[in-house]
């Protein structure tokens, strides 16, 4: 079983419009790693150039904030959902 | 005919602080002499010096405003209640008068009466809350619409834009008509049509440092319908440093976000600490946004002010409510008060308002037709 993760609809246009990916991962690095692999262009989306998480992109696994877990070194096991939320100013 | 005269607090120094009057008259213009003869001075309020009733002050016989009915004409009956309610900018007095419930609101509200959560009690909460809507667009139209036909007696809109064709897919204030009048004037004009009882103050100029703090402390609760970060940004630290409730909600394609800030529980620094930078995050106009969902989040927003009024059920605070329209899944992430935070953690660094424009990158507010 993998990592299931959750691709707000901002960001299908990289997944050609698949809203829910499957991944073998222990650590959320890993996960953009093979999120990038899969989709080039997702590790700008979720990172800056200094390689951290932006600061208008959360990421929550399984509905906790990352950013009070351990950031991008947060471990992942099977079963796990992680949401991928990025800000919108939409009114 | 004797009737009852509400008699407003500004007014009262005159009345010997009488919250309300009964004099004798057949009509508004007997009543309100006969309250001048007792109470000198009180015709010079209520009348110009035309002995024409000011714009600025409204006289209501049982709760309908005389404009609707006969003028200073209006025949009275015995019993009949009159209410002088002038008009105070930013609605800081009573919008209606604190009396019971008239038949006609009672009949109107009865599908929320009857439930025990809101009642004739809740109902008067209703009529007495204050709610400032930020954006006349795509999610400040469904949160007036249900606050108007609720009952909810003052509402603010701040809005300085004017109806574009384009607003028409998901604008529910606005109809086809109304492209090119401006969005207030439009809501306006709905919501009145919607619901005469509500008194709606309106705010025609964007919402900057300068005003924010102007307007803000005068409402209950804020609810937020922007269409930019700087303006979420800047109404999250208004609200904040106001000790306002905050119910927030934000759309983009198929998305939609909502949760509800109130000091302690974080703020929208908190889940967002930086805007991102102009470009990278499209707005609706460039990206596109499903009509509906306004009306889902929108409808949660109203939703969340309303149990706020009534002081029921569990807010949505410290929950950010996610929606997927496509999926159709709604997912609720864990939402934490940073004690980082700039603006409400343990050693704030904003302690006022700052330059929005420069924070968010952006460049200086101009008419556009995003939200
Ligand atoms: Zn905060």
């Amino acid at each position: 079983m993998a990592v299931r993760v959750k691709i707000p609809t901002p960001l299908r246009g990289l997944t050609g419009e698949v809203d829910t990916v499957q991944i073998e991962c222990a650590t959320l690095e890993e996960m953009v790693g093979q999120l990038e692999g899969a989709y080039p262009g997702m590790r700008e989306r979720l990172c800056d150039e200094s390689g951290a998480l932006r600061r208008f992109v959360n990421v929550y696994i399984n509905g906790e904030d990352v950013r009070f877990l351990d950031g991008l070194a947060s471990a992942l096991k099977a079963g796990d959902e992680v949401s991928i939320v990025p800000a919108v100013a939409g009114g | 005919m004797t009737v009852s005269v509400y008699i407003p607090s500004p007014f009262r120094r005159l009345t010997q602080n009488h919250e309300y009057v009964d004099v004798d008259g057949v009509n508004v213009a007997e009543v309100l002499d006969a309250v001048n003869a007792r109470y000198p001075g009180f015709g010079n309020l209520v009348y110009d010096r035309e002995h024409v009733i000011p714009p600025h002050i409204n006289i209501y016989v049982n709760n309908h405003e005389i404009h609707e009915l006969a003028g200073t004409e209006t025949a009275l009956h015995d019993g009949d209640q009159v209410a002088v309610i002038p008009a105070v900018a930013g609605g800081a007095d009573e919008p209606t008068p604190s009396t019971a419930l008239t038949s006609d609101e009672a009949m109107r509200y009865s599908r929320h009466m009857i439930m025990g959560q809101v009642g004739s009690i809740g109902q008067r909460k209703m009529r007495n809350a204050k709610v400032l809507i930020v954006g006349a667009g795509g999610l400040g139209s469904p949160v007036a619409i249900y606050l108007a036909l609720a009952g909810v007696g003052t509402v603010g809109i701040v809005e300085f834009d004017t109806v574009d064709l384009s607003n028409l897919q998901r604008q529910l204030l606005h109809q086809t008509p109304d492209v090119g009048k401006s969005k207030l004037q439009s809501a306006i004009e709905t919501l009145n049509a919607y619901n005469p009882h509500v008194t709606v103050v309106p705010h025609n100029a964007p919402l900057t440092s300068d005003n924010a703090m102007d307007i803000i402390p005068n409402y209950d609760i804020i609810v937020n319908g922007a269409d930019n970060f700087a303006t979420r940004y800047l109404v999250n630290d208004a609200a904040y440093l106001s000790g306002k409730t905050l119910v927030d909600g934000s759309i983009l394609l198929f998305d939609g976000q909502a949760t509800v800030f109130k000091p302690g529980h974080g703020c929208y620094r908190c889940l967002y600490p930086a805007p991102p930078p102009p470009g990278l995050v499209p707005s609706c106009a460039e990206a596109g946004v499903l009509g509906a969902i306004t009306g889902i989040i929108g409808s949660i927003q109203a939703t969340e002010v309303f149990k706020q009024i009534l002081d029921i059920g569990e807010p949505l605070l410290n929950r950010l409510l996610l929606v997927d329209a496509l999926t159709m899944e709604f997912r609720t992430m864990k939402l934490r008060r940073d004690p980082g935070c700039p603006l409400c953690g343990e050693y704030p660094t904003v302690t006022e308002l700052i330059d929005y424009d420069q924070f968010c990158g952006s460049p200086p507010l101009v008419p556009i037709d995003a939200d």
